[in-house]
């Protein structure tokens, strides 16, 4: 049986075009520090540190899991990288995580980032390939057929997409640490954003974010350090699958439902919606905010769509389910955190410390990360509540 | 040291790769078969499913594949993206589009490029060719074939896109 794992501290950048005020390792160290700090605790007091960044061109060239130890009080202690393309910053913190529910190590230091401004990780996954023709087109062009397979199943109307990118957009203008600060943005204006992968236009698609997260994990012994309230992990969970099968679901991928399932029976969530009191949920182009509303459960399928148009996942129109009340990966995009983010304000919620973007009273929140052609999936459940 | 200098704020470092791509068995004979003018998959053992480009082992059933099938020229749209940007390295003038396809005698999907048509018009299910290059110049390359365009012939119904045989007819079980 695995032993009680609470984060107990979480920090974050200010995520931007370009931080050319800082290195990586500044980048990086900036939100290791603000995690510590939330904690109440310094360098001296972590047992081991995982990092956690996605594949960008300068892949062999960086090398991050090298030369960041210093920066992240390393030295001396154990240090591991994990890479999962877009999900890592999920698979990251459960892997931190995991480290402490072991027994192995009593206070994690957990961090992502991506300095998006000094990589080009978008280009970096449309290189030509050998045997198929040079047509990659960044992870738009992936994407977007996959979501017009969806509208054409689903019969949704063809603004979905436009409502979630307001929606999102208007999340992120109450959190300061948003890269996009968007409150006045319309319908009207993402309609008529440039089309970059039809039906994806600019303004449906995330940004390119330099930024970091970093988490504090402890175990249930050492929750005490930090003023506010543990996040007690209550379940986590990571599946993957090919990225190519005769026959695949696409639209609605196997390793998502039954990661789903998976921390749902851990968590005992029965009905996500009703159980769960805020979401953060990847979503890097609008319309996968109604696919994923319906590989997680929290709709029938062919009804995501539903929850979007009626309000139901925003906090502006008082929805009973809030996705991404900090503007989620719409807002900010520093891939490699990207996860890491959805699962450290996942925290912020039942710790009480979302700011203008806390959903009253949450108790019971989720995180999520895929990546990958849609084959990655991590997910976890916190709660205010010791289990 | 009066002179007041410029930050230094970024030097060029550039990084060129060139590289050797080890094709292994499965992909050898499928590009070899390119340069002589045919699209090739393989098919799995254990569920039937033709994969192209075949990789030698079917993900699904994690078993090897032996068995070559000559595909057809045909293909049907499975999805497809209309792009608005250009792609780095190519000199392809947005908008293009950029289709899902899958030829008959497959059960799988690659991308392609689609043309010759009206980019408004062109809908899942749609039926399209391949158009080769001239002989003379076939390489061991997916870019033999220059593109798709559509094709005379009905849509497909979606419940049966990607389980079509060579011959474009629905395979029996
Ligand atoms: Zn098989």
């Amino acid at each position: 049986m695995a032993q009680l794992a609470a984060v107990i501290g979480t920090g974050q950048t200010r995520y931007k075009t370009k931080r050319g005020d800082v290195s990586i390792a500044g980048l990086l160290r900036e939100a290791a520090v603000n995690a510590l700090e939330d904690a109440g605790l310094g360098f001296e007091d972590i047992d081991a540190v995982v990092i956690g960044k996605a594949p960008d061109m300068f892949e062999g060239v960086v090398m991050p899991e090298c030369y960041l130890a210093d920066a992240l009080g390393a030295n001396g202690k154990p240090m591991l990288r994990v890479h999962t393309a877009g999900s890592v910053g999920g698979s990251t913190a459960l892997v931190a995580a995991s480290h402490v529910q072991s027994g192995t190590f009593k206070r994690v230091l957990t961090v992502t980032y991506e300095k998006q401004s000094e990589s080009n990780a978008m280009w970096a996954l449309s290189t030509p390939q050998p045997f198929a023709v040079h047509l990659n087109a960044g992870a738009g062009g992936y994407f977007a057929p996959i979501i017009r397979e969806y509208m054409r199943r689903s019969k949704a109307p063809w603004d979905v997409g436009i409502k979630v990118a307001v929606k999102d957009r208007l999340h992120g203008a109450r959190n300061p640490l948003a890269h996009l600060h968007k409150p006045d943005i319309t319908m009207k204006e993402v309609e008529e954003s440039m089309m970059l992968w039809d039906p994806l236009r600019l303004l449906e698609a995330c940004p390119s974010s330099d930024g970091a997260c970093a988490m504090v994990i402890a175990a249930e012994d050492a929750v005490d350090s930090s003023a506010k309230p543990p996040a007690w992990i209550r379940g986590g969970a990571m599946r993957s699958e090919p990225t190519m099968y005769a026959g695949r679901e696409e639209v609605n991928p196997r390793a998502g439902r039954d990661c789903a399932a998976d921390v749902y029976a851990q968590a005992g969530i029965r009905d996500p919606r009703r159980d769960l009191d805020v979401a953060e949920i990847y979503v890097p182009f609008s319309w996968y905010e109604p696919m994923w509303l319906e590989n997680l459960g929290f709709a029938e399928e062919g009804q995501g769509w539903r929850l979007t148009m009626e309000g139901a996942t925003s906090l502006d129109e008082g929805g009973d389910i809030p996705w991404n009340p900090s503007g989620g990966v719409l807002s900010s995009n520093p891939i490699g955190a990207s996860g890491m983010i959805r699962f450290a304000e996942a925290a912020r919620q039942v710790r009480g410390d979302a700011g203008a973007h806390q959903v009253e009273g949450a108790k019971l929140a989720m995180g999520h990360a895929y990546g990958g052609g849609a084959q990655f999936f991590s997910m976890w459940i916190v709660g205010a509540d010791k289990p | 040291m009066s002179e007041a200098r410029e930050p230094v704020t970024g030097i060029e470092a550039p990084v060129y790769l060139q590289y050797q791509f080890t094709a292994g068995r499965a992909p050898s004979r499928f590009l070899s078969a390119l340069k002589q003018g045919r699209l090739t998959g393989q098919r799995c053992p254990g569920c039937s499913q033709v994969y192209i480009p075949p990789r030698g082992a079917c993900p699904a059933c994690g078993i090897a594949t032996e068995e070559e099938v000559t595909l057809s020229n045909k293909a049907t749209v499975q999805s497809f993206t209309i792009v608005y940007i250009p792609i780095p390295g190519n000199p392809i003038k947005p908008p293009y589009i950029v289709a899902n396809l899958v030829p008959d005698g497959a059960n799988i999907s690659f991308i392609h490029l689609l043309s010759e048509c009206v980019n408004e018009e062109v809908h899942i299910g749609q039926r399209v060719q391949a158009v080769w290059k001239p002989e003379a110049e076939w390489d061991y390359k997916m870019d033999n074939i220059i593109y798709y365009k559509p094709l005379d012939e009905p849509d497909v119904p979606v419940e049966l896109i990607g389980k079509l045989g060579v011959d474009g007819r629905e395979v029996q079980p």
